[in-house]
């Protein structure tokens, strides 16, 4: 009995560490809207900004002030990059922040490793909280109960500050609805500031707390950002009490659940979160997310198929591509696949995104599936390699049917959430089942046959499916069901009352990107030879957001160019640096800022202007653009 | 139209391929080598370090046969895609002679599979899995590292000497941990059928829980405890273990955790007495580590880790191949590497020709706390013939080339 109340408390311990994370992110998130992919950063930071400070100082009031100035200057670098960075981009299409902080995430991995070097670093023990309590016979770590005390301690101040002060009322406000404060005429921008800070001082201190326990090393931030988001999510985002119960539910969760299976703790996290989503689509204490009062997408640019000339220029394009082998050699025409491949997946990201307004963060899994597909059908079944690269994605196909039935049911965020917990199931089984699929080992030998086995012939293949893809997928936008997908993001309730079937459409989307992508992910295992779980993974699902993203959400698409972008720059500075994620990240901050639209989306929104200051009606168009900027 | 672009294709390629073998005749030897370098600097770093001081001592006593080696470095990023990529660019566009390096299991089998598809030779460092000269095994790949079975057999024959009959095991969730304990098992029952197993925890690698993971473990009351977690994860568990009490009383079995790269950060609050595989560079007194060790220090000014025996035996294991090969092609560099022995600073080492592994060996010990910093006491070189299995058995568990 002792064990089990002893067991309950540790779960207890681990669920405070991950509540003081969470609740940054959930206040960040309800308040800008921002997707902080940062916060495992800062998080990060805390913890070696305390190592630091905790090492020089001494004695118990150098421990605990060091801890806190730790938080405290860590909240100070996120106000900086509130204000030189954010501030620039909270006008940008939904999730753009998302690529910012996502660039400074790449960032900080590297620079931690310039300040502090590579080694694991061990920090000191909390003064007064080093020993254990002997609780029948079963040890209690004495700092596990001072992180058990201070999570309530941390949710009251919070309560009440929020509750009980004026900058609480606001924060509140502007969590329900932005435009209503700001156009009571509440200073957004400091609101903004004062929030972010807030968040990651919570953040900072989260990490900074850990360093009695852990080793401070730079894979800090990505081992707790995907937990505390998806705790998040759980808890209800927005909600500070959401996310204490649902840290409380998943440690205990996971304490219990190892007792039993000890294989759960891989995936326990995204189990909770997809039955949670699927049974209440708002996370346990969040509210249905008010309708959104701007019509997401395009308003200042209508889409527009090609004209003739473009689409002679396109070709031309194609051609060009085509003539690759002619003076490149093996390396840079198998780099030129792999670019070709990313290109069909992030333009199916893209579709879905841009198209249906469903953002996705867990594409990977079919792009996955389709690889494993493949690699089933090859080496399993020994089918040739043209009837498997056909067959495998199917296997795409089968899993966006299934996960994107219980997906569609939900919007925004939440929808994002629950595919990239499918995501992760899918990715836990690759990794568990090994007698199947070769567990993380994966499955070797999946090579092309001697047709496409050259480089040239390979990256033919490659560019000719990737043509056809981008081709259909612009199809698809242009038809009738496109228009159906176009209504059903801009109005789900206009949408529905002239007789679209809003659910079924977006169900639809999601198969038709969930099989392109399996196409991407089919030609992936074939160019590598081999498939792992990494391509079903969440590094793989955020570098096709990334994609899309700095490619142009708002665009047709963008997401070819950004996939050339980034694939490119990508293999070229890991080839070419050490330091590829500082360059990466600082590349893709740059980019944030000089096209806050996405590449393809500025050019855009720069030729639309040049036309209609020769046009008659540039007065009018640009009135409706500073229209639409205000409206934001 | 269709097949003058072919031809062209064809021709250019040729022209290329061409320019590259008449680089490769000049007066240099390239390597590729690809390693995790941002995702594991701990390891890597000090690698590094290795092989550019074998870099240095090869070229300083004449380079190989005359032509002067040369070590072109690409990270891997920690996937198995990315290092394909990286092979592939080694290989096409630098002409290297050989591939060499790779941290990660599947990095190594990933690497492993190219190396066979395209018929380059490979030389695989520190990738631990059985699978690389075994199951998934090869002919274009030799690995140098002791493998997972070879670790477990020396740890295995300290382990069946403790009276202890009740056993836990705490492994990270992913091939390694997995197959460690496996093979730990499986010639630990062999050796004491009295045994029984009582718990097995598996943390996913990276993330582990430590709280419950150790609270749970210490409810299933084992009398020893086999780990296989390390890095980050090690310094978790070691920490809730020693405020729980979880190895008071407890024997421990654990790999790798006498590694310089492990056990340094451990500082203070090392475990003492823990039954380890790792490297005591401060305790080892041969010739040809001394040697090794004097000239690490003048270069780097620092003490080398694990990483950095591997680094350095890896360049020089190429260099002498290359050497005996007296040439860049694939299947001589087979003919020569198979059989062929070599002095490293462990001591003489040898590429077995029937499964391409290397018999260098590793250091048993315990742990033990010395000026607030964990070191390695009692340490024994265990050489790497002696804990492989028959050929027999070898030749069951490889395929045929």
């Amino acid at each position: 009995m002792a064990f089990y109340f002893v067991q309950f408390l540790t779960g207890l311990a681990s669920a405070a560490s991950l509540f003081l994370v969470a609740s940054g992110l959930s206040i960040i998130f309800g308040v800008t809207r921002i997707v902080n992919f940062a916060h495992g950063a800062f998080y990060m930071l805390g913890a070696y900004v305390a190592f630091t400070l905790t090492e020089r100082l001494s004695g118990a009031l150098g421990f605990w002030g060091g801890i806190v100035v730790a938080a405290l200057v860590v909240a100070v670098v996120g106000v900086i990059v509130e204000m030189v960075l954010l501030r620039r981009i909270y006008h940008a299409p939904e999730l753009f922040q998302l690529l910012a902080t996502f660039g400074l995430t790449l960032m900080v991995e590297d620079l931690v490793v310039l300040i502090w070097g590579p080694d694991d670093l061990l920090g000191r023990r909390a003064p007064g909280f080093k020993g254990a309590v002997d609780f029948f016979g079963q040890n209690i770590p004495t700092y596990d109960l001072f992180l058990i005390g201070l999570s309530p301690v941390v949710l009251g101040v919070l309560w009440l500050l929020f509750q009980r002060t004026r900058w609480g009322v606001l924060v509140r406000a502007a969590t329900q609805d932005r435009d209503m404060v700001a156009a009571l005429g509440v200073n957004q921008k400091w609101l903004f500031t004062s929030v972010f800070a807030l968040g990651v001082f919570l953040a900072a201190l989260g990490g900074a707390l850990q360093i009695p326990r852990d080793a401070v090393h730079h894979a800090l931030d990505l081992r707790i950002i995907v937990d505390v988001f998806v705790v998040v999510v759980i808890g209800g985002l927005g909600s500070i009490i959401g996310a204490f119960v649902a840290a409380v539910l998943v440690s205990e969760l996971n304490a219990f659940g190892i007792l039993i299976f000890p294989k759960i703790s891989i995936i326990l996290v995204f189990l909770v979160m997809a039955v949670v989503l699927i049974v209440r689509p708002w996370g346990l204490f969040g509210k249905p997310e008010a309708a959104a009062r701007r019509t997401p997408g395009l308003t200042v640019n209508p889409w527009r198929p090609l004209t003739s000339n473009e689409r002679w220029l396109a070709m031309a394009g194609l051609a060009v591509a085509a003539m690759l082998p002619l003076f490149a050699g093996n390396y840079a025409l198998t780099v030129g696949s792999e670019i070709a491949i990313f290109v069909i997946f992030a333009a199916s990201l893209h579709f879905l995104m841009s198209v249906g307004g469903l953002a996705s963060f867990g594409h990977a899994a079919y792009f996955g599936l389709g690889a494993y597909g493949v690699a089933f059908l090859a080496k399993m079944a020994g089918l040739p390699m043209v009837v498997s690269l056909l067959v495998g994605p199917l296997l795409g196909l089968v899993g966006a049917a299934i996960f994107g039935f219980f997906a569609v049911q939900l919007s925004g965020v939440y929808f994002a959430m629950l595919t990239l917990a499918f995501a992760q199931i899918v990715w836990s089984i690759a990794f568990q089942w090994v007698t199947v699929t070769g567990g993380d080992n994966g499955i070797l030998g999946v090579w092309p046959e001697k047709w496409a086995a050259g480089p040239a012939s390979f990256y033919w293949l490659s560019l000719g499916v990737a043509a056809i893809a981008v081709a259909i997928l612009r199809v698809i936008v242009f038809s009738p069901f496109g228009f159906a997908l176009r209504a059903t993001r801009d109005s789900l309730l206009r949408s529905e009352a002239i007789g679209i079937n809003g659910k079924r459409v977006q169900w639809t989307a999601f198969v038709i990107a969930g099989t392109v992508a399996g196409f991407a992910g089919a030609l992936f295992a074939y160019l590598k030879g081999s498939v792992f779980p990494d391509s079903l993974g969440i590094s793989l699902s955020v570098d096709a957001l990334v994609m899309v993203l700095l490619g142009g959400v708002e665009t047709v698409s963008g997401a070819v160019v950004g996939a050339i972008v980034f694939k490119a720059l990508n293999i070229w500075l890991v080839s070419q640096t050490d330091l590829s994620k500082l360059v990466l990240g600082g590349f893709v901050v740059l980019i944030v800022v000089a096209f806050p639209k996405g590449i393809v989306g500025v050019l855009e929104t720069i030729r639309n202007r040049r036309k209609s200051s020769t046009s008659e009606s540039s007065s009018k168009s640009s009135l409706a653009t500073s229209r639409i900027e205000t409206a934001e | 139209m269709r097949r003058s672009y072919l031809l062209g294709a064809g021709l250019a390629i040729a022209v290329v391929g061409l320019a590259n073998s008449a680089m490769a005749q000049s007066g240099e030897i390239k390597i590729g080598e690809i390693n995790s370098y941002s995702l594991l600097p701990a390891f890597t770093e000090p690698y590094r370090k290795g092989w550019q001081l074998a870099v240095e001592e090869v070229n300083a006593a004449g380079g190989i046969n005359g032509k002067k080696l040369v070590v072109i470095s690409k990270d891997d990023g920690g996937k198995p895609a990315d290092a394909q990529t990286a092979a592939n660019e080694l290989v096409s566009s630098e002409n290297v002679a050989m591939l060499t390096g790779t941290f990660l299991s599947n990095i190594g089998l990933a690497v492993s599979d190219f190396a066979n598809q395209k018929k380059v030779f490979f030389l695989a460092a520190e990738p631990l899995t059985d699978a690389i000269t075994w199951s998934k095994g090869n002919r274009y790949t030799f690995r140098l590292r002791p493998s997972n079975y070879m670790q477990a057999a020396m740890l295995v024959e300290e382990a069946a000497k403790l009276p202890a009959k009740r056993w836990a095991t705490i492994a990270p969730n992913y091939e390694y941990g997995q197959s460690a304990v496996a093979v730990f098992k499986k010639l630990m029952s062999e050796k004491r059928p009295d045994i029984v197993w009582v718990d097995e925890q598996w943390p996913p690698q990276g993330k582990i829980d430590a709280g419950p993971v150790v609270q749970a473990v210490a409810a299933a009351n084992p009398e020893a405890i086999l780990n296989v977690t390390f890095g980050a994860d090690l310094v978790k568990l070691v920490r809730e273990g020693n405020t729980r009490g979880l190895f008071k009383g407890r024997s421990v079995v654990s790999f790798l955790t006498g590694e310089p790269e492990y056990l340094d950060p451990l500082k203070d609050e090392t475990p003492e007495g823990w039954i380890v595989t790792g490297y005591p560079w401060y305790d080892i007194k041969t010739p040809d580590h001394d040697k090794f060790l004097k000239a690490y220090q003048a270069k780097f000014n620092d003490y080398p880790r694990l990483g950095s025996i591997v680094g350095y035996q890896t360049i020089k294991a190429a260099a002498a191949i290359l050497a005996k090969a007296n040439s860049t092609d694939p299947e001589k560099l087979i003919a020569a590497t198979e059989g062929l022995s070599m002095p490293s600073p462990f001591g003489e080492i040898t590429f077995r020709k029937i499964d391409h592994q290397s018999t260098l060996g590793a250091y048993v010990g315990k742990t033990a706390l010395k000026d607030g910093k964990g070191v390695m006491v009692n340490s024994v070189y265990r050489k790497g013939t002696d804990y492989l299995p028959g050929d027999a058995e070898v030749e069951k568990l490889r395929p045929k080339d």
